[in-house]
């Protein structure tokens, strides 16, 4: 049985699996609940100064009957006194020693309000902290959260302030509302943080009412821009973690993983992309914590197939696997092939091919099902029909090479290599 | 043993005849279903239709919540598709054909969600047509079944008026004196009529019996253009020795009674005998049973291999507690006092396929029989072949002859549905509508 226990910057978790600051992880009897539930660790939601909330604060993006495909919320950092939030932190501590505590933190933007939080928080026997640079709504007109962490020159300084304090591991959690998060990440890294993570939700609005005319959510006829999460958001999240694994100065600290992990398969993800573990929001708060059973036992069959025996054999394993477009080998070719035995005659492969990419399927017609086959000389490979197919396996890509040697497009272009001619 | 009415409450009456289609409870529901559908491109389900219902379109279009959009693309091909979601042998039409049968898996749900869309449309009354201003035509049609209210629908959305005479006192024909009342309710058949009537344009003379109240001439001089939507109707007769005894009925009228009447006034046996295994023949058991009969046994001279009903239907009638006696044929029915006392049928064996394909039955010489006080006929229905004759209409044994567009022999007179086909599914009557409206509207020259 593979070993799926954690450690981030000496922070020990039974599991990869750390619950992301959030509604989630704002009181005591939620974080119980969730250690319970067999939850690795989690960020506490984040302290400040204390908040005034809205009503309504979420709202979802539903897809072809699946509820809660991505999410959004116009929550602030935590609403609670202070010192309830410390006091509840240091009785979890005590119920759960082995698990990781993590306190998300966002002070007012000035050094001795961080130094001050700093220090109250550190005395509650937290093992790590993690600095807000991401929230995208509600703080940022006060300064704070993502317009820290859209501005690297501010973020490095407020990095800098904490540094001087802080005597736990620090991990500064970047915005995705940025071109990129490289120069954020970069600015953290040289302003002596032990760690990132990423990402944040993004800036949305997730739909209007078209009764109303309001987007959501509706907070007395009006609404505001949220933060949008969930598996819709994953994507987006993969890539800006790649960036980050990529860079030779930010892949030197410890990455954690955020942005619509749900399941064991998408925390794999993450993790062979360059983070050391995840964090999740938006799964739990669709499912309830039990889903942590699954995400544990799945990843522990996952290594085993895979002969992975602790979670370092495999962290950052496709960091290398990404690459520049123009270094990719354009003498790669596949072409789709059909499994007529498979085929259920649907038609979707067909239509794809047809209206929106190069006409290589045929269609012989029949009643009421007809037969389509590849085209293979039209055939450019694009994997579109293998994508829109209901049938697991029915349409396969077959590799037909151009030709033995690698070659790049720089390659191509030297060599003045024919152009299409179609 | 006595053949008598009254036998249940009202209570009971309502119950056995109440709709046994199950709707979706509410908007989910429908969502849940219409979004497992994939959307197939030149759909198997679509093709499987006579009337080619754009199913992925209608289906797409509730997943959408445009559910008026969804009621619209049905009736644009299927003006009686509220009613065809009900009645359509569906198994092997459109849910036949759902490639989710090809993966081992439930079909699309079509007929429940056209239901849900169809049903809406009528009760809420939305006028999803409009008719083109009046272009003077003139259209008799001589039926108020599916195939004429579909042709008359058609011309009339081209503006043209159209005039439909009706030996009944209401509208639908099949549909609302056919087919099992549990199936679609009295209640619906006269809100479909009248859905199809609002489109305006549309005047259906009642009680207006061809050859009797009026005549093909006679609607040639006063109209552009006659279609002939008469449908079939004579029982086909067994020509065995005691047909003519009292309580040997046919099915078609049996129906027709159930239809008109009302339940309570409807004879029934304490144990009957259906003589076929056709979708009327289902009909006419099942009812006979939601009447009150004690014992209903259906007798078929092949199996269940060569039946024309589908397996749905024949469960219908097996969870009603119908009993099924394969390879028998009608040979004799007996009586005592004028009265049915026993039905002896001859045991059949299976022999060569015969025209239609199906292996026919040979007799044995064998006998078995069964204490009956009710025989009903189901072995089929006969076209009107003397009225057909008498209008010198070209014609097969009574059914008429057309093209594919419904022109007869007559100019200026078409037909379609039953009285040309001899007999098949509503919604085949509907696709016969279209086509002769689209043959009278050349002929118009519209």
């Amino acid at each position: 049985m593979a070993d799926i226990s954690a450690d981030f910057l000496g922070i020990k978790s039974p599991n990869p699996f750390w619950l992301a600051s959030a509604p989630p992880t704002d009181k005591k009897i939620n974080v119980l609940r969730a250690f319970e539930a067999g939850w690795g660790g989690v960020v506490w939601k984040t302290l400040g100064s204390q908040v005034k909330n809205v009503s309504s604060r979420y709202s979802a993006v539903d897809y072809h009957g699946s509820r809660v495909m991505g999410f959004n919320n116009i929550e602030l950092i935590s609403d609670r006194p202070l010192d309830i939030n410390l006091r509840e932190i240091r009785e979890v501590l005590k119920e759960f020693p082995d698990r990781a505590m993590i306190v998300s933190l966002m002070a007012d933007n000035d050094k001795q309000s961080w130094h001050d939080l700093i220090k109250r928080v550190e005395d509650t026997g937290a093992h790590g902290l993690e600095l807000n640079f991401g929230c995208p709504h509600g703080m940022t007109e006060r300064g704070m959260g993502a317009a820290v962490g859209q501005d690297p020159e501010i973020a490095r300084m407020v990095v800098e302030w904490v540094m001087e304090v802080a005597t736990i591991p620090v991990i500064t959690k970047l915005t995705p509302n940025v071109h990129s998060v490289v120069p954020t990440g970069l600015a953290s890294v040289l302003g002596g943080t032990n760690a990132l993570s990423l990402i944040n939700t993004i800036q949305s609005v997730t739909g209007v009412d078209l009764d109303t005319f309001v987007p959501n959510p509706n907070v007395g006829g009006k609404s505001a821009f949220g933060g949008y999460c969930g598996p819709a958001v994953k994507p987006i999240a993969l890539k800006f973690l790649t960036t980050i694994a990529q860079n030779e100065i930010t892949r030197k600290v410890p990455i954690s993983g955020i942005g619509g992990v749900s399941t064991w398969k998408d925390a794999v993800e993450f993790m062979l992309l360059g983070a050391s573990n995840v964090q999740v929001c938006t799964a739990v708060m669709k499912h309830g914590f039990r889903i942590v059973e699954d995400m544990c036992e799945g990843l522990s069959y996952w290594m085993d197939e895979k002969g992975f025996t602790k979670l370092d054999d495999f962290i950052g394993k496709s960091v290398p696997t990404v690459t520049n477009w123009e270094d990719l080998d354009i003498n790669y070719h596949i072409v789709a092939n059909i499994n007529q035995d498979k085929c259920v005659h649907c038609g979707l492969c067909y239509i794809a091919c047809e209206d929106t990419s190069h006409q290589s399927i045929a269609l012989d017609y029949g009643k009421p099902y007809n037969k389509y086959t590849i085209k293979e000389e039209e055939c450019v490979g694009c994997n579109l029909c293998k994508l829109v197919c209901p049938v697991d396996d029915c349409i396969t890509m077959v590799e037909q090479r151009k030709a033995p040697e690698y070659m790049n497009w720089k390659d191509f272009q030297r060599l003045g290599m024919p152009l299409n001619d179609h | 043993m006595s053949i008598t009415n009254f036998r249940l409450t009202t209570e009971q009456y309502d119950e056995n005849f109440s709709d046994i289609h199950p709707p979706f409870e509410n908007l989910t529901a429908a969502l849940v279903e219409a979004n497992r559908c994939i959307f197939c491109y030149d759909a198997p389900c679509m093709k499987s239709c006579p009337t080619s219902i754009d199913v992925p379109k209608f289906i797409k279009q509730i997943a959408t919540e445009n559910i008026k959009g969804s009621a619209h693309t049905i009736f644009s091909s299927n003006i009686m598709g509220g009613g065809c979601s009900k009645v359509c042998p569906v198994e092997k039409l459109c849910e036949g054909a759902c490639v989710y049968n090809l993966m081992e898996e439930e079909p699309i749900q079509i007929a429940r969600l056209q239901r849900y869309s169809t049903e809406k449309a009528i009760k809420e009354k939305w006028p999803l047509f409009t008719r083109k201003p009046s272009n003077g035509k003139r259209v008799a049609v001589i039926g108020a079944g599916p195939a004429g209210l579909s042709c008359a629908h058609v011309l009339s959305r081209e503006g043209v008026n159209v005039t439909v005479y009706e030996k009944e006192a209401k509208g639908g024909g099949l549909m609302t004196y056919g087919i099992a009342a549990y199936k679609v309710t009295p209640e619906f058949c006269e809100d479909e009529v009248q859905y199809i009537l609002s489109l305006g344009g549309i005047e259906i003379k009642y009680n207006q019996e061809l050859g009797k109240n009026v005549s093909l001439t006679e609607l040639q001089s006063q109209y552009d253009a006659v279609y002939m939507g008469i449908g079939v109707g004579l029982a086909r007769q067994l020509a065995i020795p005691g047909e003519e005894l009292d309580g040997v009925v046919d099915a078609i009228s049996f129906i027709y009674d159930i239809r008109s009447k009302g339940y309570n006034q409807v004879k029934v046996g304490d144990k009957v005998a259906v003589i076929g295994m056709g979708m009327t023949a289902i009909d006419a058991a099942t009812q006979a049973k939601r009447l009150g009969a004690r014992e209903v046994t259906m007798l078929y001279r092949r199996t269940q291999e060569e039946m024309p009903c589908t397996e749905v239907e024949l469960n219908i009638a097996k969870l009603d507690g119908c009993k099924i006696v394969w390879l028998a044929t009608p040979k004799e029915v007996l009586g005592a006092d004028g009265k049915v006392t026993q039905l002896v049928c001859s045991t059949t064996v299976l022999g060569e396929p015969d025209a239609s394909g199906r292996r026919s039955p040979v007799d044995t010489g064998e006998t078995i029989t069964l204490d009956v006080d009710m025989v009903i006929k189901a072995a089929g229905q006969m076209p009107f072949e003397k009225l057909v004759v008498e209008n010198a209409l070209e014609n097969k044994y009574g059914k008429i002859v057309t093209d594919g567009k419904g022109v007869t022999s007559i100019a200026g007179v078409f037909a379609g549905g039953d009285c040309v086909n001899g007999g098949k599914e509503v919604v085949d009557a509907v696709q016969a509508g279209k086509d002769g409206a689209a043959g009278i509207l050349d002929y118009l020259g519209l």
